[in-house]
């Protein structure tokens, strides 16, 4: 079991600190699953937890120069780590400057990313900068449940507004109320409401546009449906807003799933980066 | 209605004449505006001149006709027709919601707020203790629209969560930027209305109204006031930035000879006293006529320093019985000016002199 990757790009260092900072903000503790051209972070929580989960896939070739791991078999080619986002990205967060940064699985007196910073100087000699950041190795009889979530079947996808604009809404609701009614219908509308005994607050966002999701993806929402009707999911209002709070990355494409009264599912691209995120609705 | 309108209603008058016993006559005798009336009457005219509907007018024009068509297009949830913009006994429409919004935050210290609208412009009464009171005033001259159909529209409603709704969309300071409100009270049992738009983004507010309590008369007559000094705000905004406030109250003196206006503390770390010197530059007005000291709660002045920052100017008024009245000028985005006021009752234990 070995990995070892290389960043040399200030760039790219500073967009995969961005990346482990968002996860950060949604997660204490999370899954980071290494394959040959992959890195993903991966949160499945149980249903008592309130069962948020979480899916965020990063390609290995848009961030490091150099990039070696080998995993736990030929046949099992992969590596599982439970990981604190937060110190990885407080690690992180202390080197924007270097010349390049290694992270590597190390073994101390516990298994161990390091984070090994070289960083410029003036005289001859390097400076080299060095965060271990304790892991625990995940036994692959546990792996099956850091797989893809499949994407739910459905019943409206819509394209989100800015992010920004949203977070202020919610920001607000949240002040109001402890649950936030999120509706949408196919003709590009998109409504966040909250009821309470003091109040009723309901925002009205239109043009959103609905994906075009490919026919054979079997995902193609049921073509009986009316385009005005909404479909609905009232969710913890906390919840969304973490999602919202922690938006380093200003997606390309910022789009959200609705299962009527089951789950929401908010994705977002950003060519090189996607984040999907499963919040459970509430009765 | 439980209102009273006697010596409350005509407050916001500003026709009204100087033989009223009101305390707030805007334009006339008491209160900042009788030294500060010339500069004001200008300011009135500028503000006036340069309001963002003179300046852009089909601006304003599409807006109040965007937000007067949401509920009939755009929005058939909400099961409004035009028949019942017309059963609105109170429609007001700001093109910028944070003239409303910055005001009502100077006295948001209990959630409970009573709003009394008459053909002159609305009034916010907030209360605390039956001891102080804090009025907001808003003519009706800084709304877009302002259209009421009876004599007093009387209501109540959490502020706080008013100012969540007034802020939904984050108040945002960029200029340019701004959410456009429009504001419709159907009548006695009904919810206050509101329809903001920023960005093409429409949020409806419905918030639960309350049967209105009948705010405290404080019964402060110009004619009974003793002293009173009109301050440039930013000379108070330093004072009571500086106060101890370990001090369980603070004592105001006015006097016409020596302290002249004194404010004191007395705290943990010692008593300290701030005077003001008749002569200052920052002070506008200054007559006093009888040495008058008193003790006020700072548990109960201490909201009014929201006020003070937003201010330009105060009037600082005590009368026979040691109340304390301060008014506020307050100038907002587009130049207009609205007032604040504040009625404070004298702490007991004040030992008679």
């Amino acid at each position: 079991m070995k990995f070892r990757g290389k960043i040399i790009d200030i760039a790219c260092l500073n967009h995969f600190t961005r990346v482990i900072t968002t996860i950060s903000k949604l997660t204490k503790t999370c899954v980071l699953r290494l394959t040959p051209d992959n890195l993903f972070f991966v949160l499945s929580e149980k249903v008592a937890n309130g069962g948020v989960s979480m899916w965020c896939e990063l390609s290995e070739a848009n961030f490091f120069d150099e990039y070696q791991m080998e995993g736990v078999s030929s046949e099992d080619n992969e590596i599982c780590l439970e990981v604190t986002p937060e110190n990885l990205s407080r690690a992180l967060k202390t080197v924007q400057n270097a010349k390049s940064v290694k992270v590597k699985l190390t073994k101390k007196h516990c298994p161990c990313l390091t984070v090994a910073a070289e960083l410029p100087t003036l005289s001859s000699s390097s400076r080299v900068v060095t965060h271990d950041v304790p892991v625990d190795v995940i036994p692959r009889r546990l792996w099956h449940e850091f797989k893809e979530p499949n994407m739910p079947d459905f019943d409206v996808s819509i394209y989100l507004p800015p992010l920004k604009t949203i977070k202020n809404v919610v920001d607000r609701m949240k002040n109001l109320s402890n649950f936030l009614v999120l509706e949408a219908n196919l003709s590009g509308e998109m409504n966040l409401k909250i009821e309470t005994d003091l109040v009723s607050v309901t925002t009205h966002f239109k043009d959103l546009g609905n994906p075009p999701w490919g026919e054979d993806a079997s995902q193609a929402p049921s073509q009986s449906r009316d385009p005005e009707a909404m479909v609905q999911a009232r969710v913890d209002i906390r919840k969304l807003q973490q999602f919202l709070m922690g938006q380093q990355v200003n997606p390309s494409k910022a789009m959200c799933n609705i299962v009527h009264e089951r789950v929401v599912h908010l994705i977002l691209l950003h060519e090189d980066v996607s984040l999907q995120y499963f919040i459970p609705a509430v009765a | 209605m439980l209102l009273a309108p006697v010596a409350n209603s005509d407050m916001l008058d500003t026709t009204s004449t100087t033989t009223s016993t009101t305390t707030w006559q805007f334009g006339r005798s008491s209160g900042v505006l009788d030294r500060a009336a010339k500069p004001l009457e200008g300011l009135y005219a500028c503000a006036n001149s340069t309001s963002v509907a003179r300046r852009n007018p089909e601006v304003v024009v599409f807006r109040s006709a965007f937000l007067q068509n949401i509920s009939i297009d755009t929005m058939p949830l909400l099961t409004q027709s035009q028949a019942d913009d017309e059963e609105y006994v109170l429609v007001a429409s700001l093109d910028n919601a944070r003239n409303l919004s910055n005001i009502l935050k100077a006295i948001t210290f209990k959630d409970h707020a009573i709003f009394s609208a008459t053909p002159n412009g609305l009034k916010v009464t907030v209360e605390d203790s039956k001891c102080m009171q804090a009025n907001a005033f808003i003519q009706a001259e800084i709304f877009q629209e302002f259209t009421i159909k009876e004599d007093l529209v009387g209501f109540q409603v959490n502020l706080t969560v008013l100012l969540d709704c007034l802020n939904i969309f984050g108040g945002s300071t960029v200029p340019g930027v701004s959410t456009a409100l429009r504001m419709c009270y159907k009548g006695y049992g009904y919810p206050l209305t509101l329809f903001l738009e920023e960005g093409g983004v429409v949020t409806v507010c419905k918030i639960n109204t309350q049967e209105p309590e009948e705010p405290i008369d404080f019964e402060f007559c110009s004619s009974n006031v003793t002293n009173k000094v009109i301050l440039l705000s930013e000379s108070l905004k330093e004072a009571f930035s500086e106060l101890d406030m370990t001090s369980e109250v603070l004592q105001i003196t006015m006097s016409p000879n020596q302290p002249y206006f004194r404010l004191s503390t007395f705290g943990n770390s010692g008593n300290a006293h701030y005077d003001y010197p008749k002569d200052s530059d920052m002070m506008e007005l200054f007559k006093c006529t009888k040495t008058q000291t008193n003790r006020y709660k700072m548990s109960l002045l201490k909201p009014s320093t929201k006020a003070l920052a937003l201010s330009c100017k105060v009037s600082v008024r005590t009368d026979s019985r040691g109340f304390l009245s301060l008014q506020y000028l307050v100038r907002n985005d587009d130049g207009q000016i609205c007032f604040v006021e504040y009625y404070c009752c004298p702490d007991e234990e004040v030992e008679e002199e």
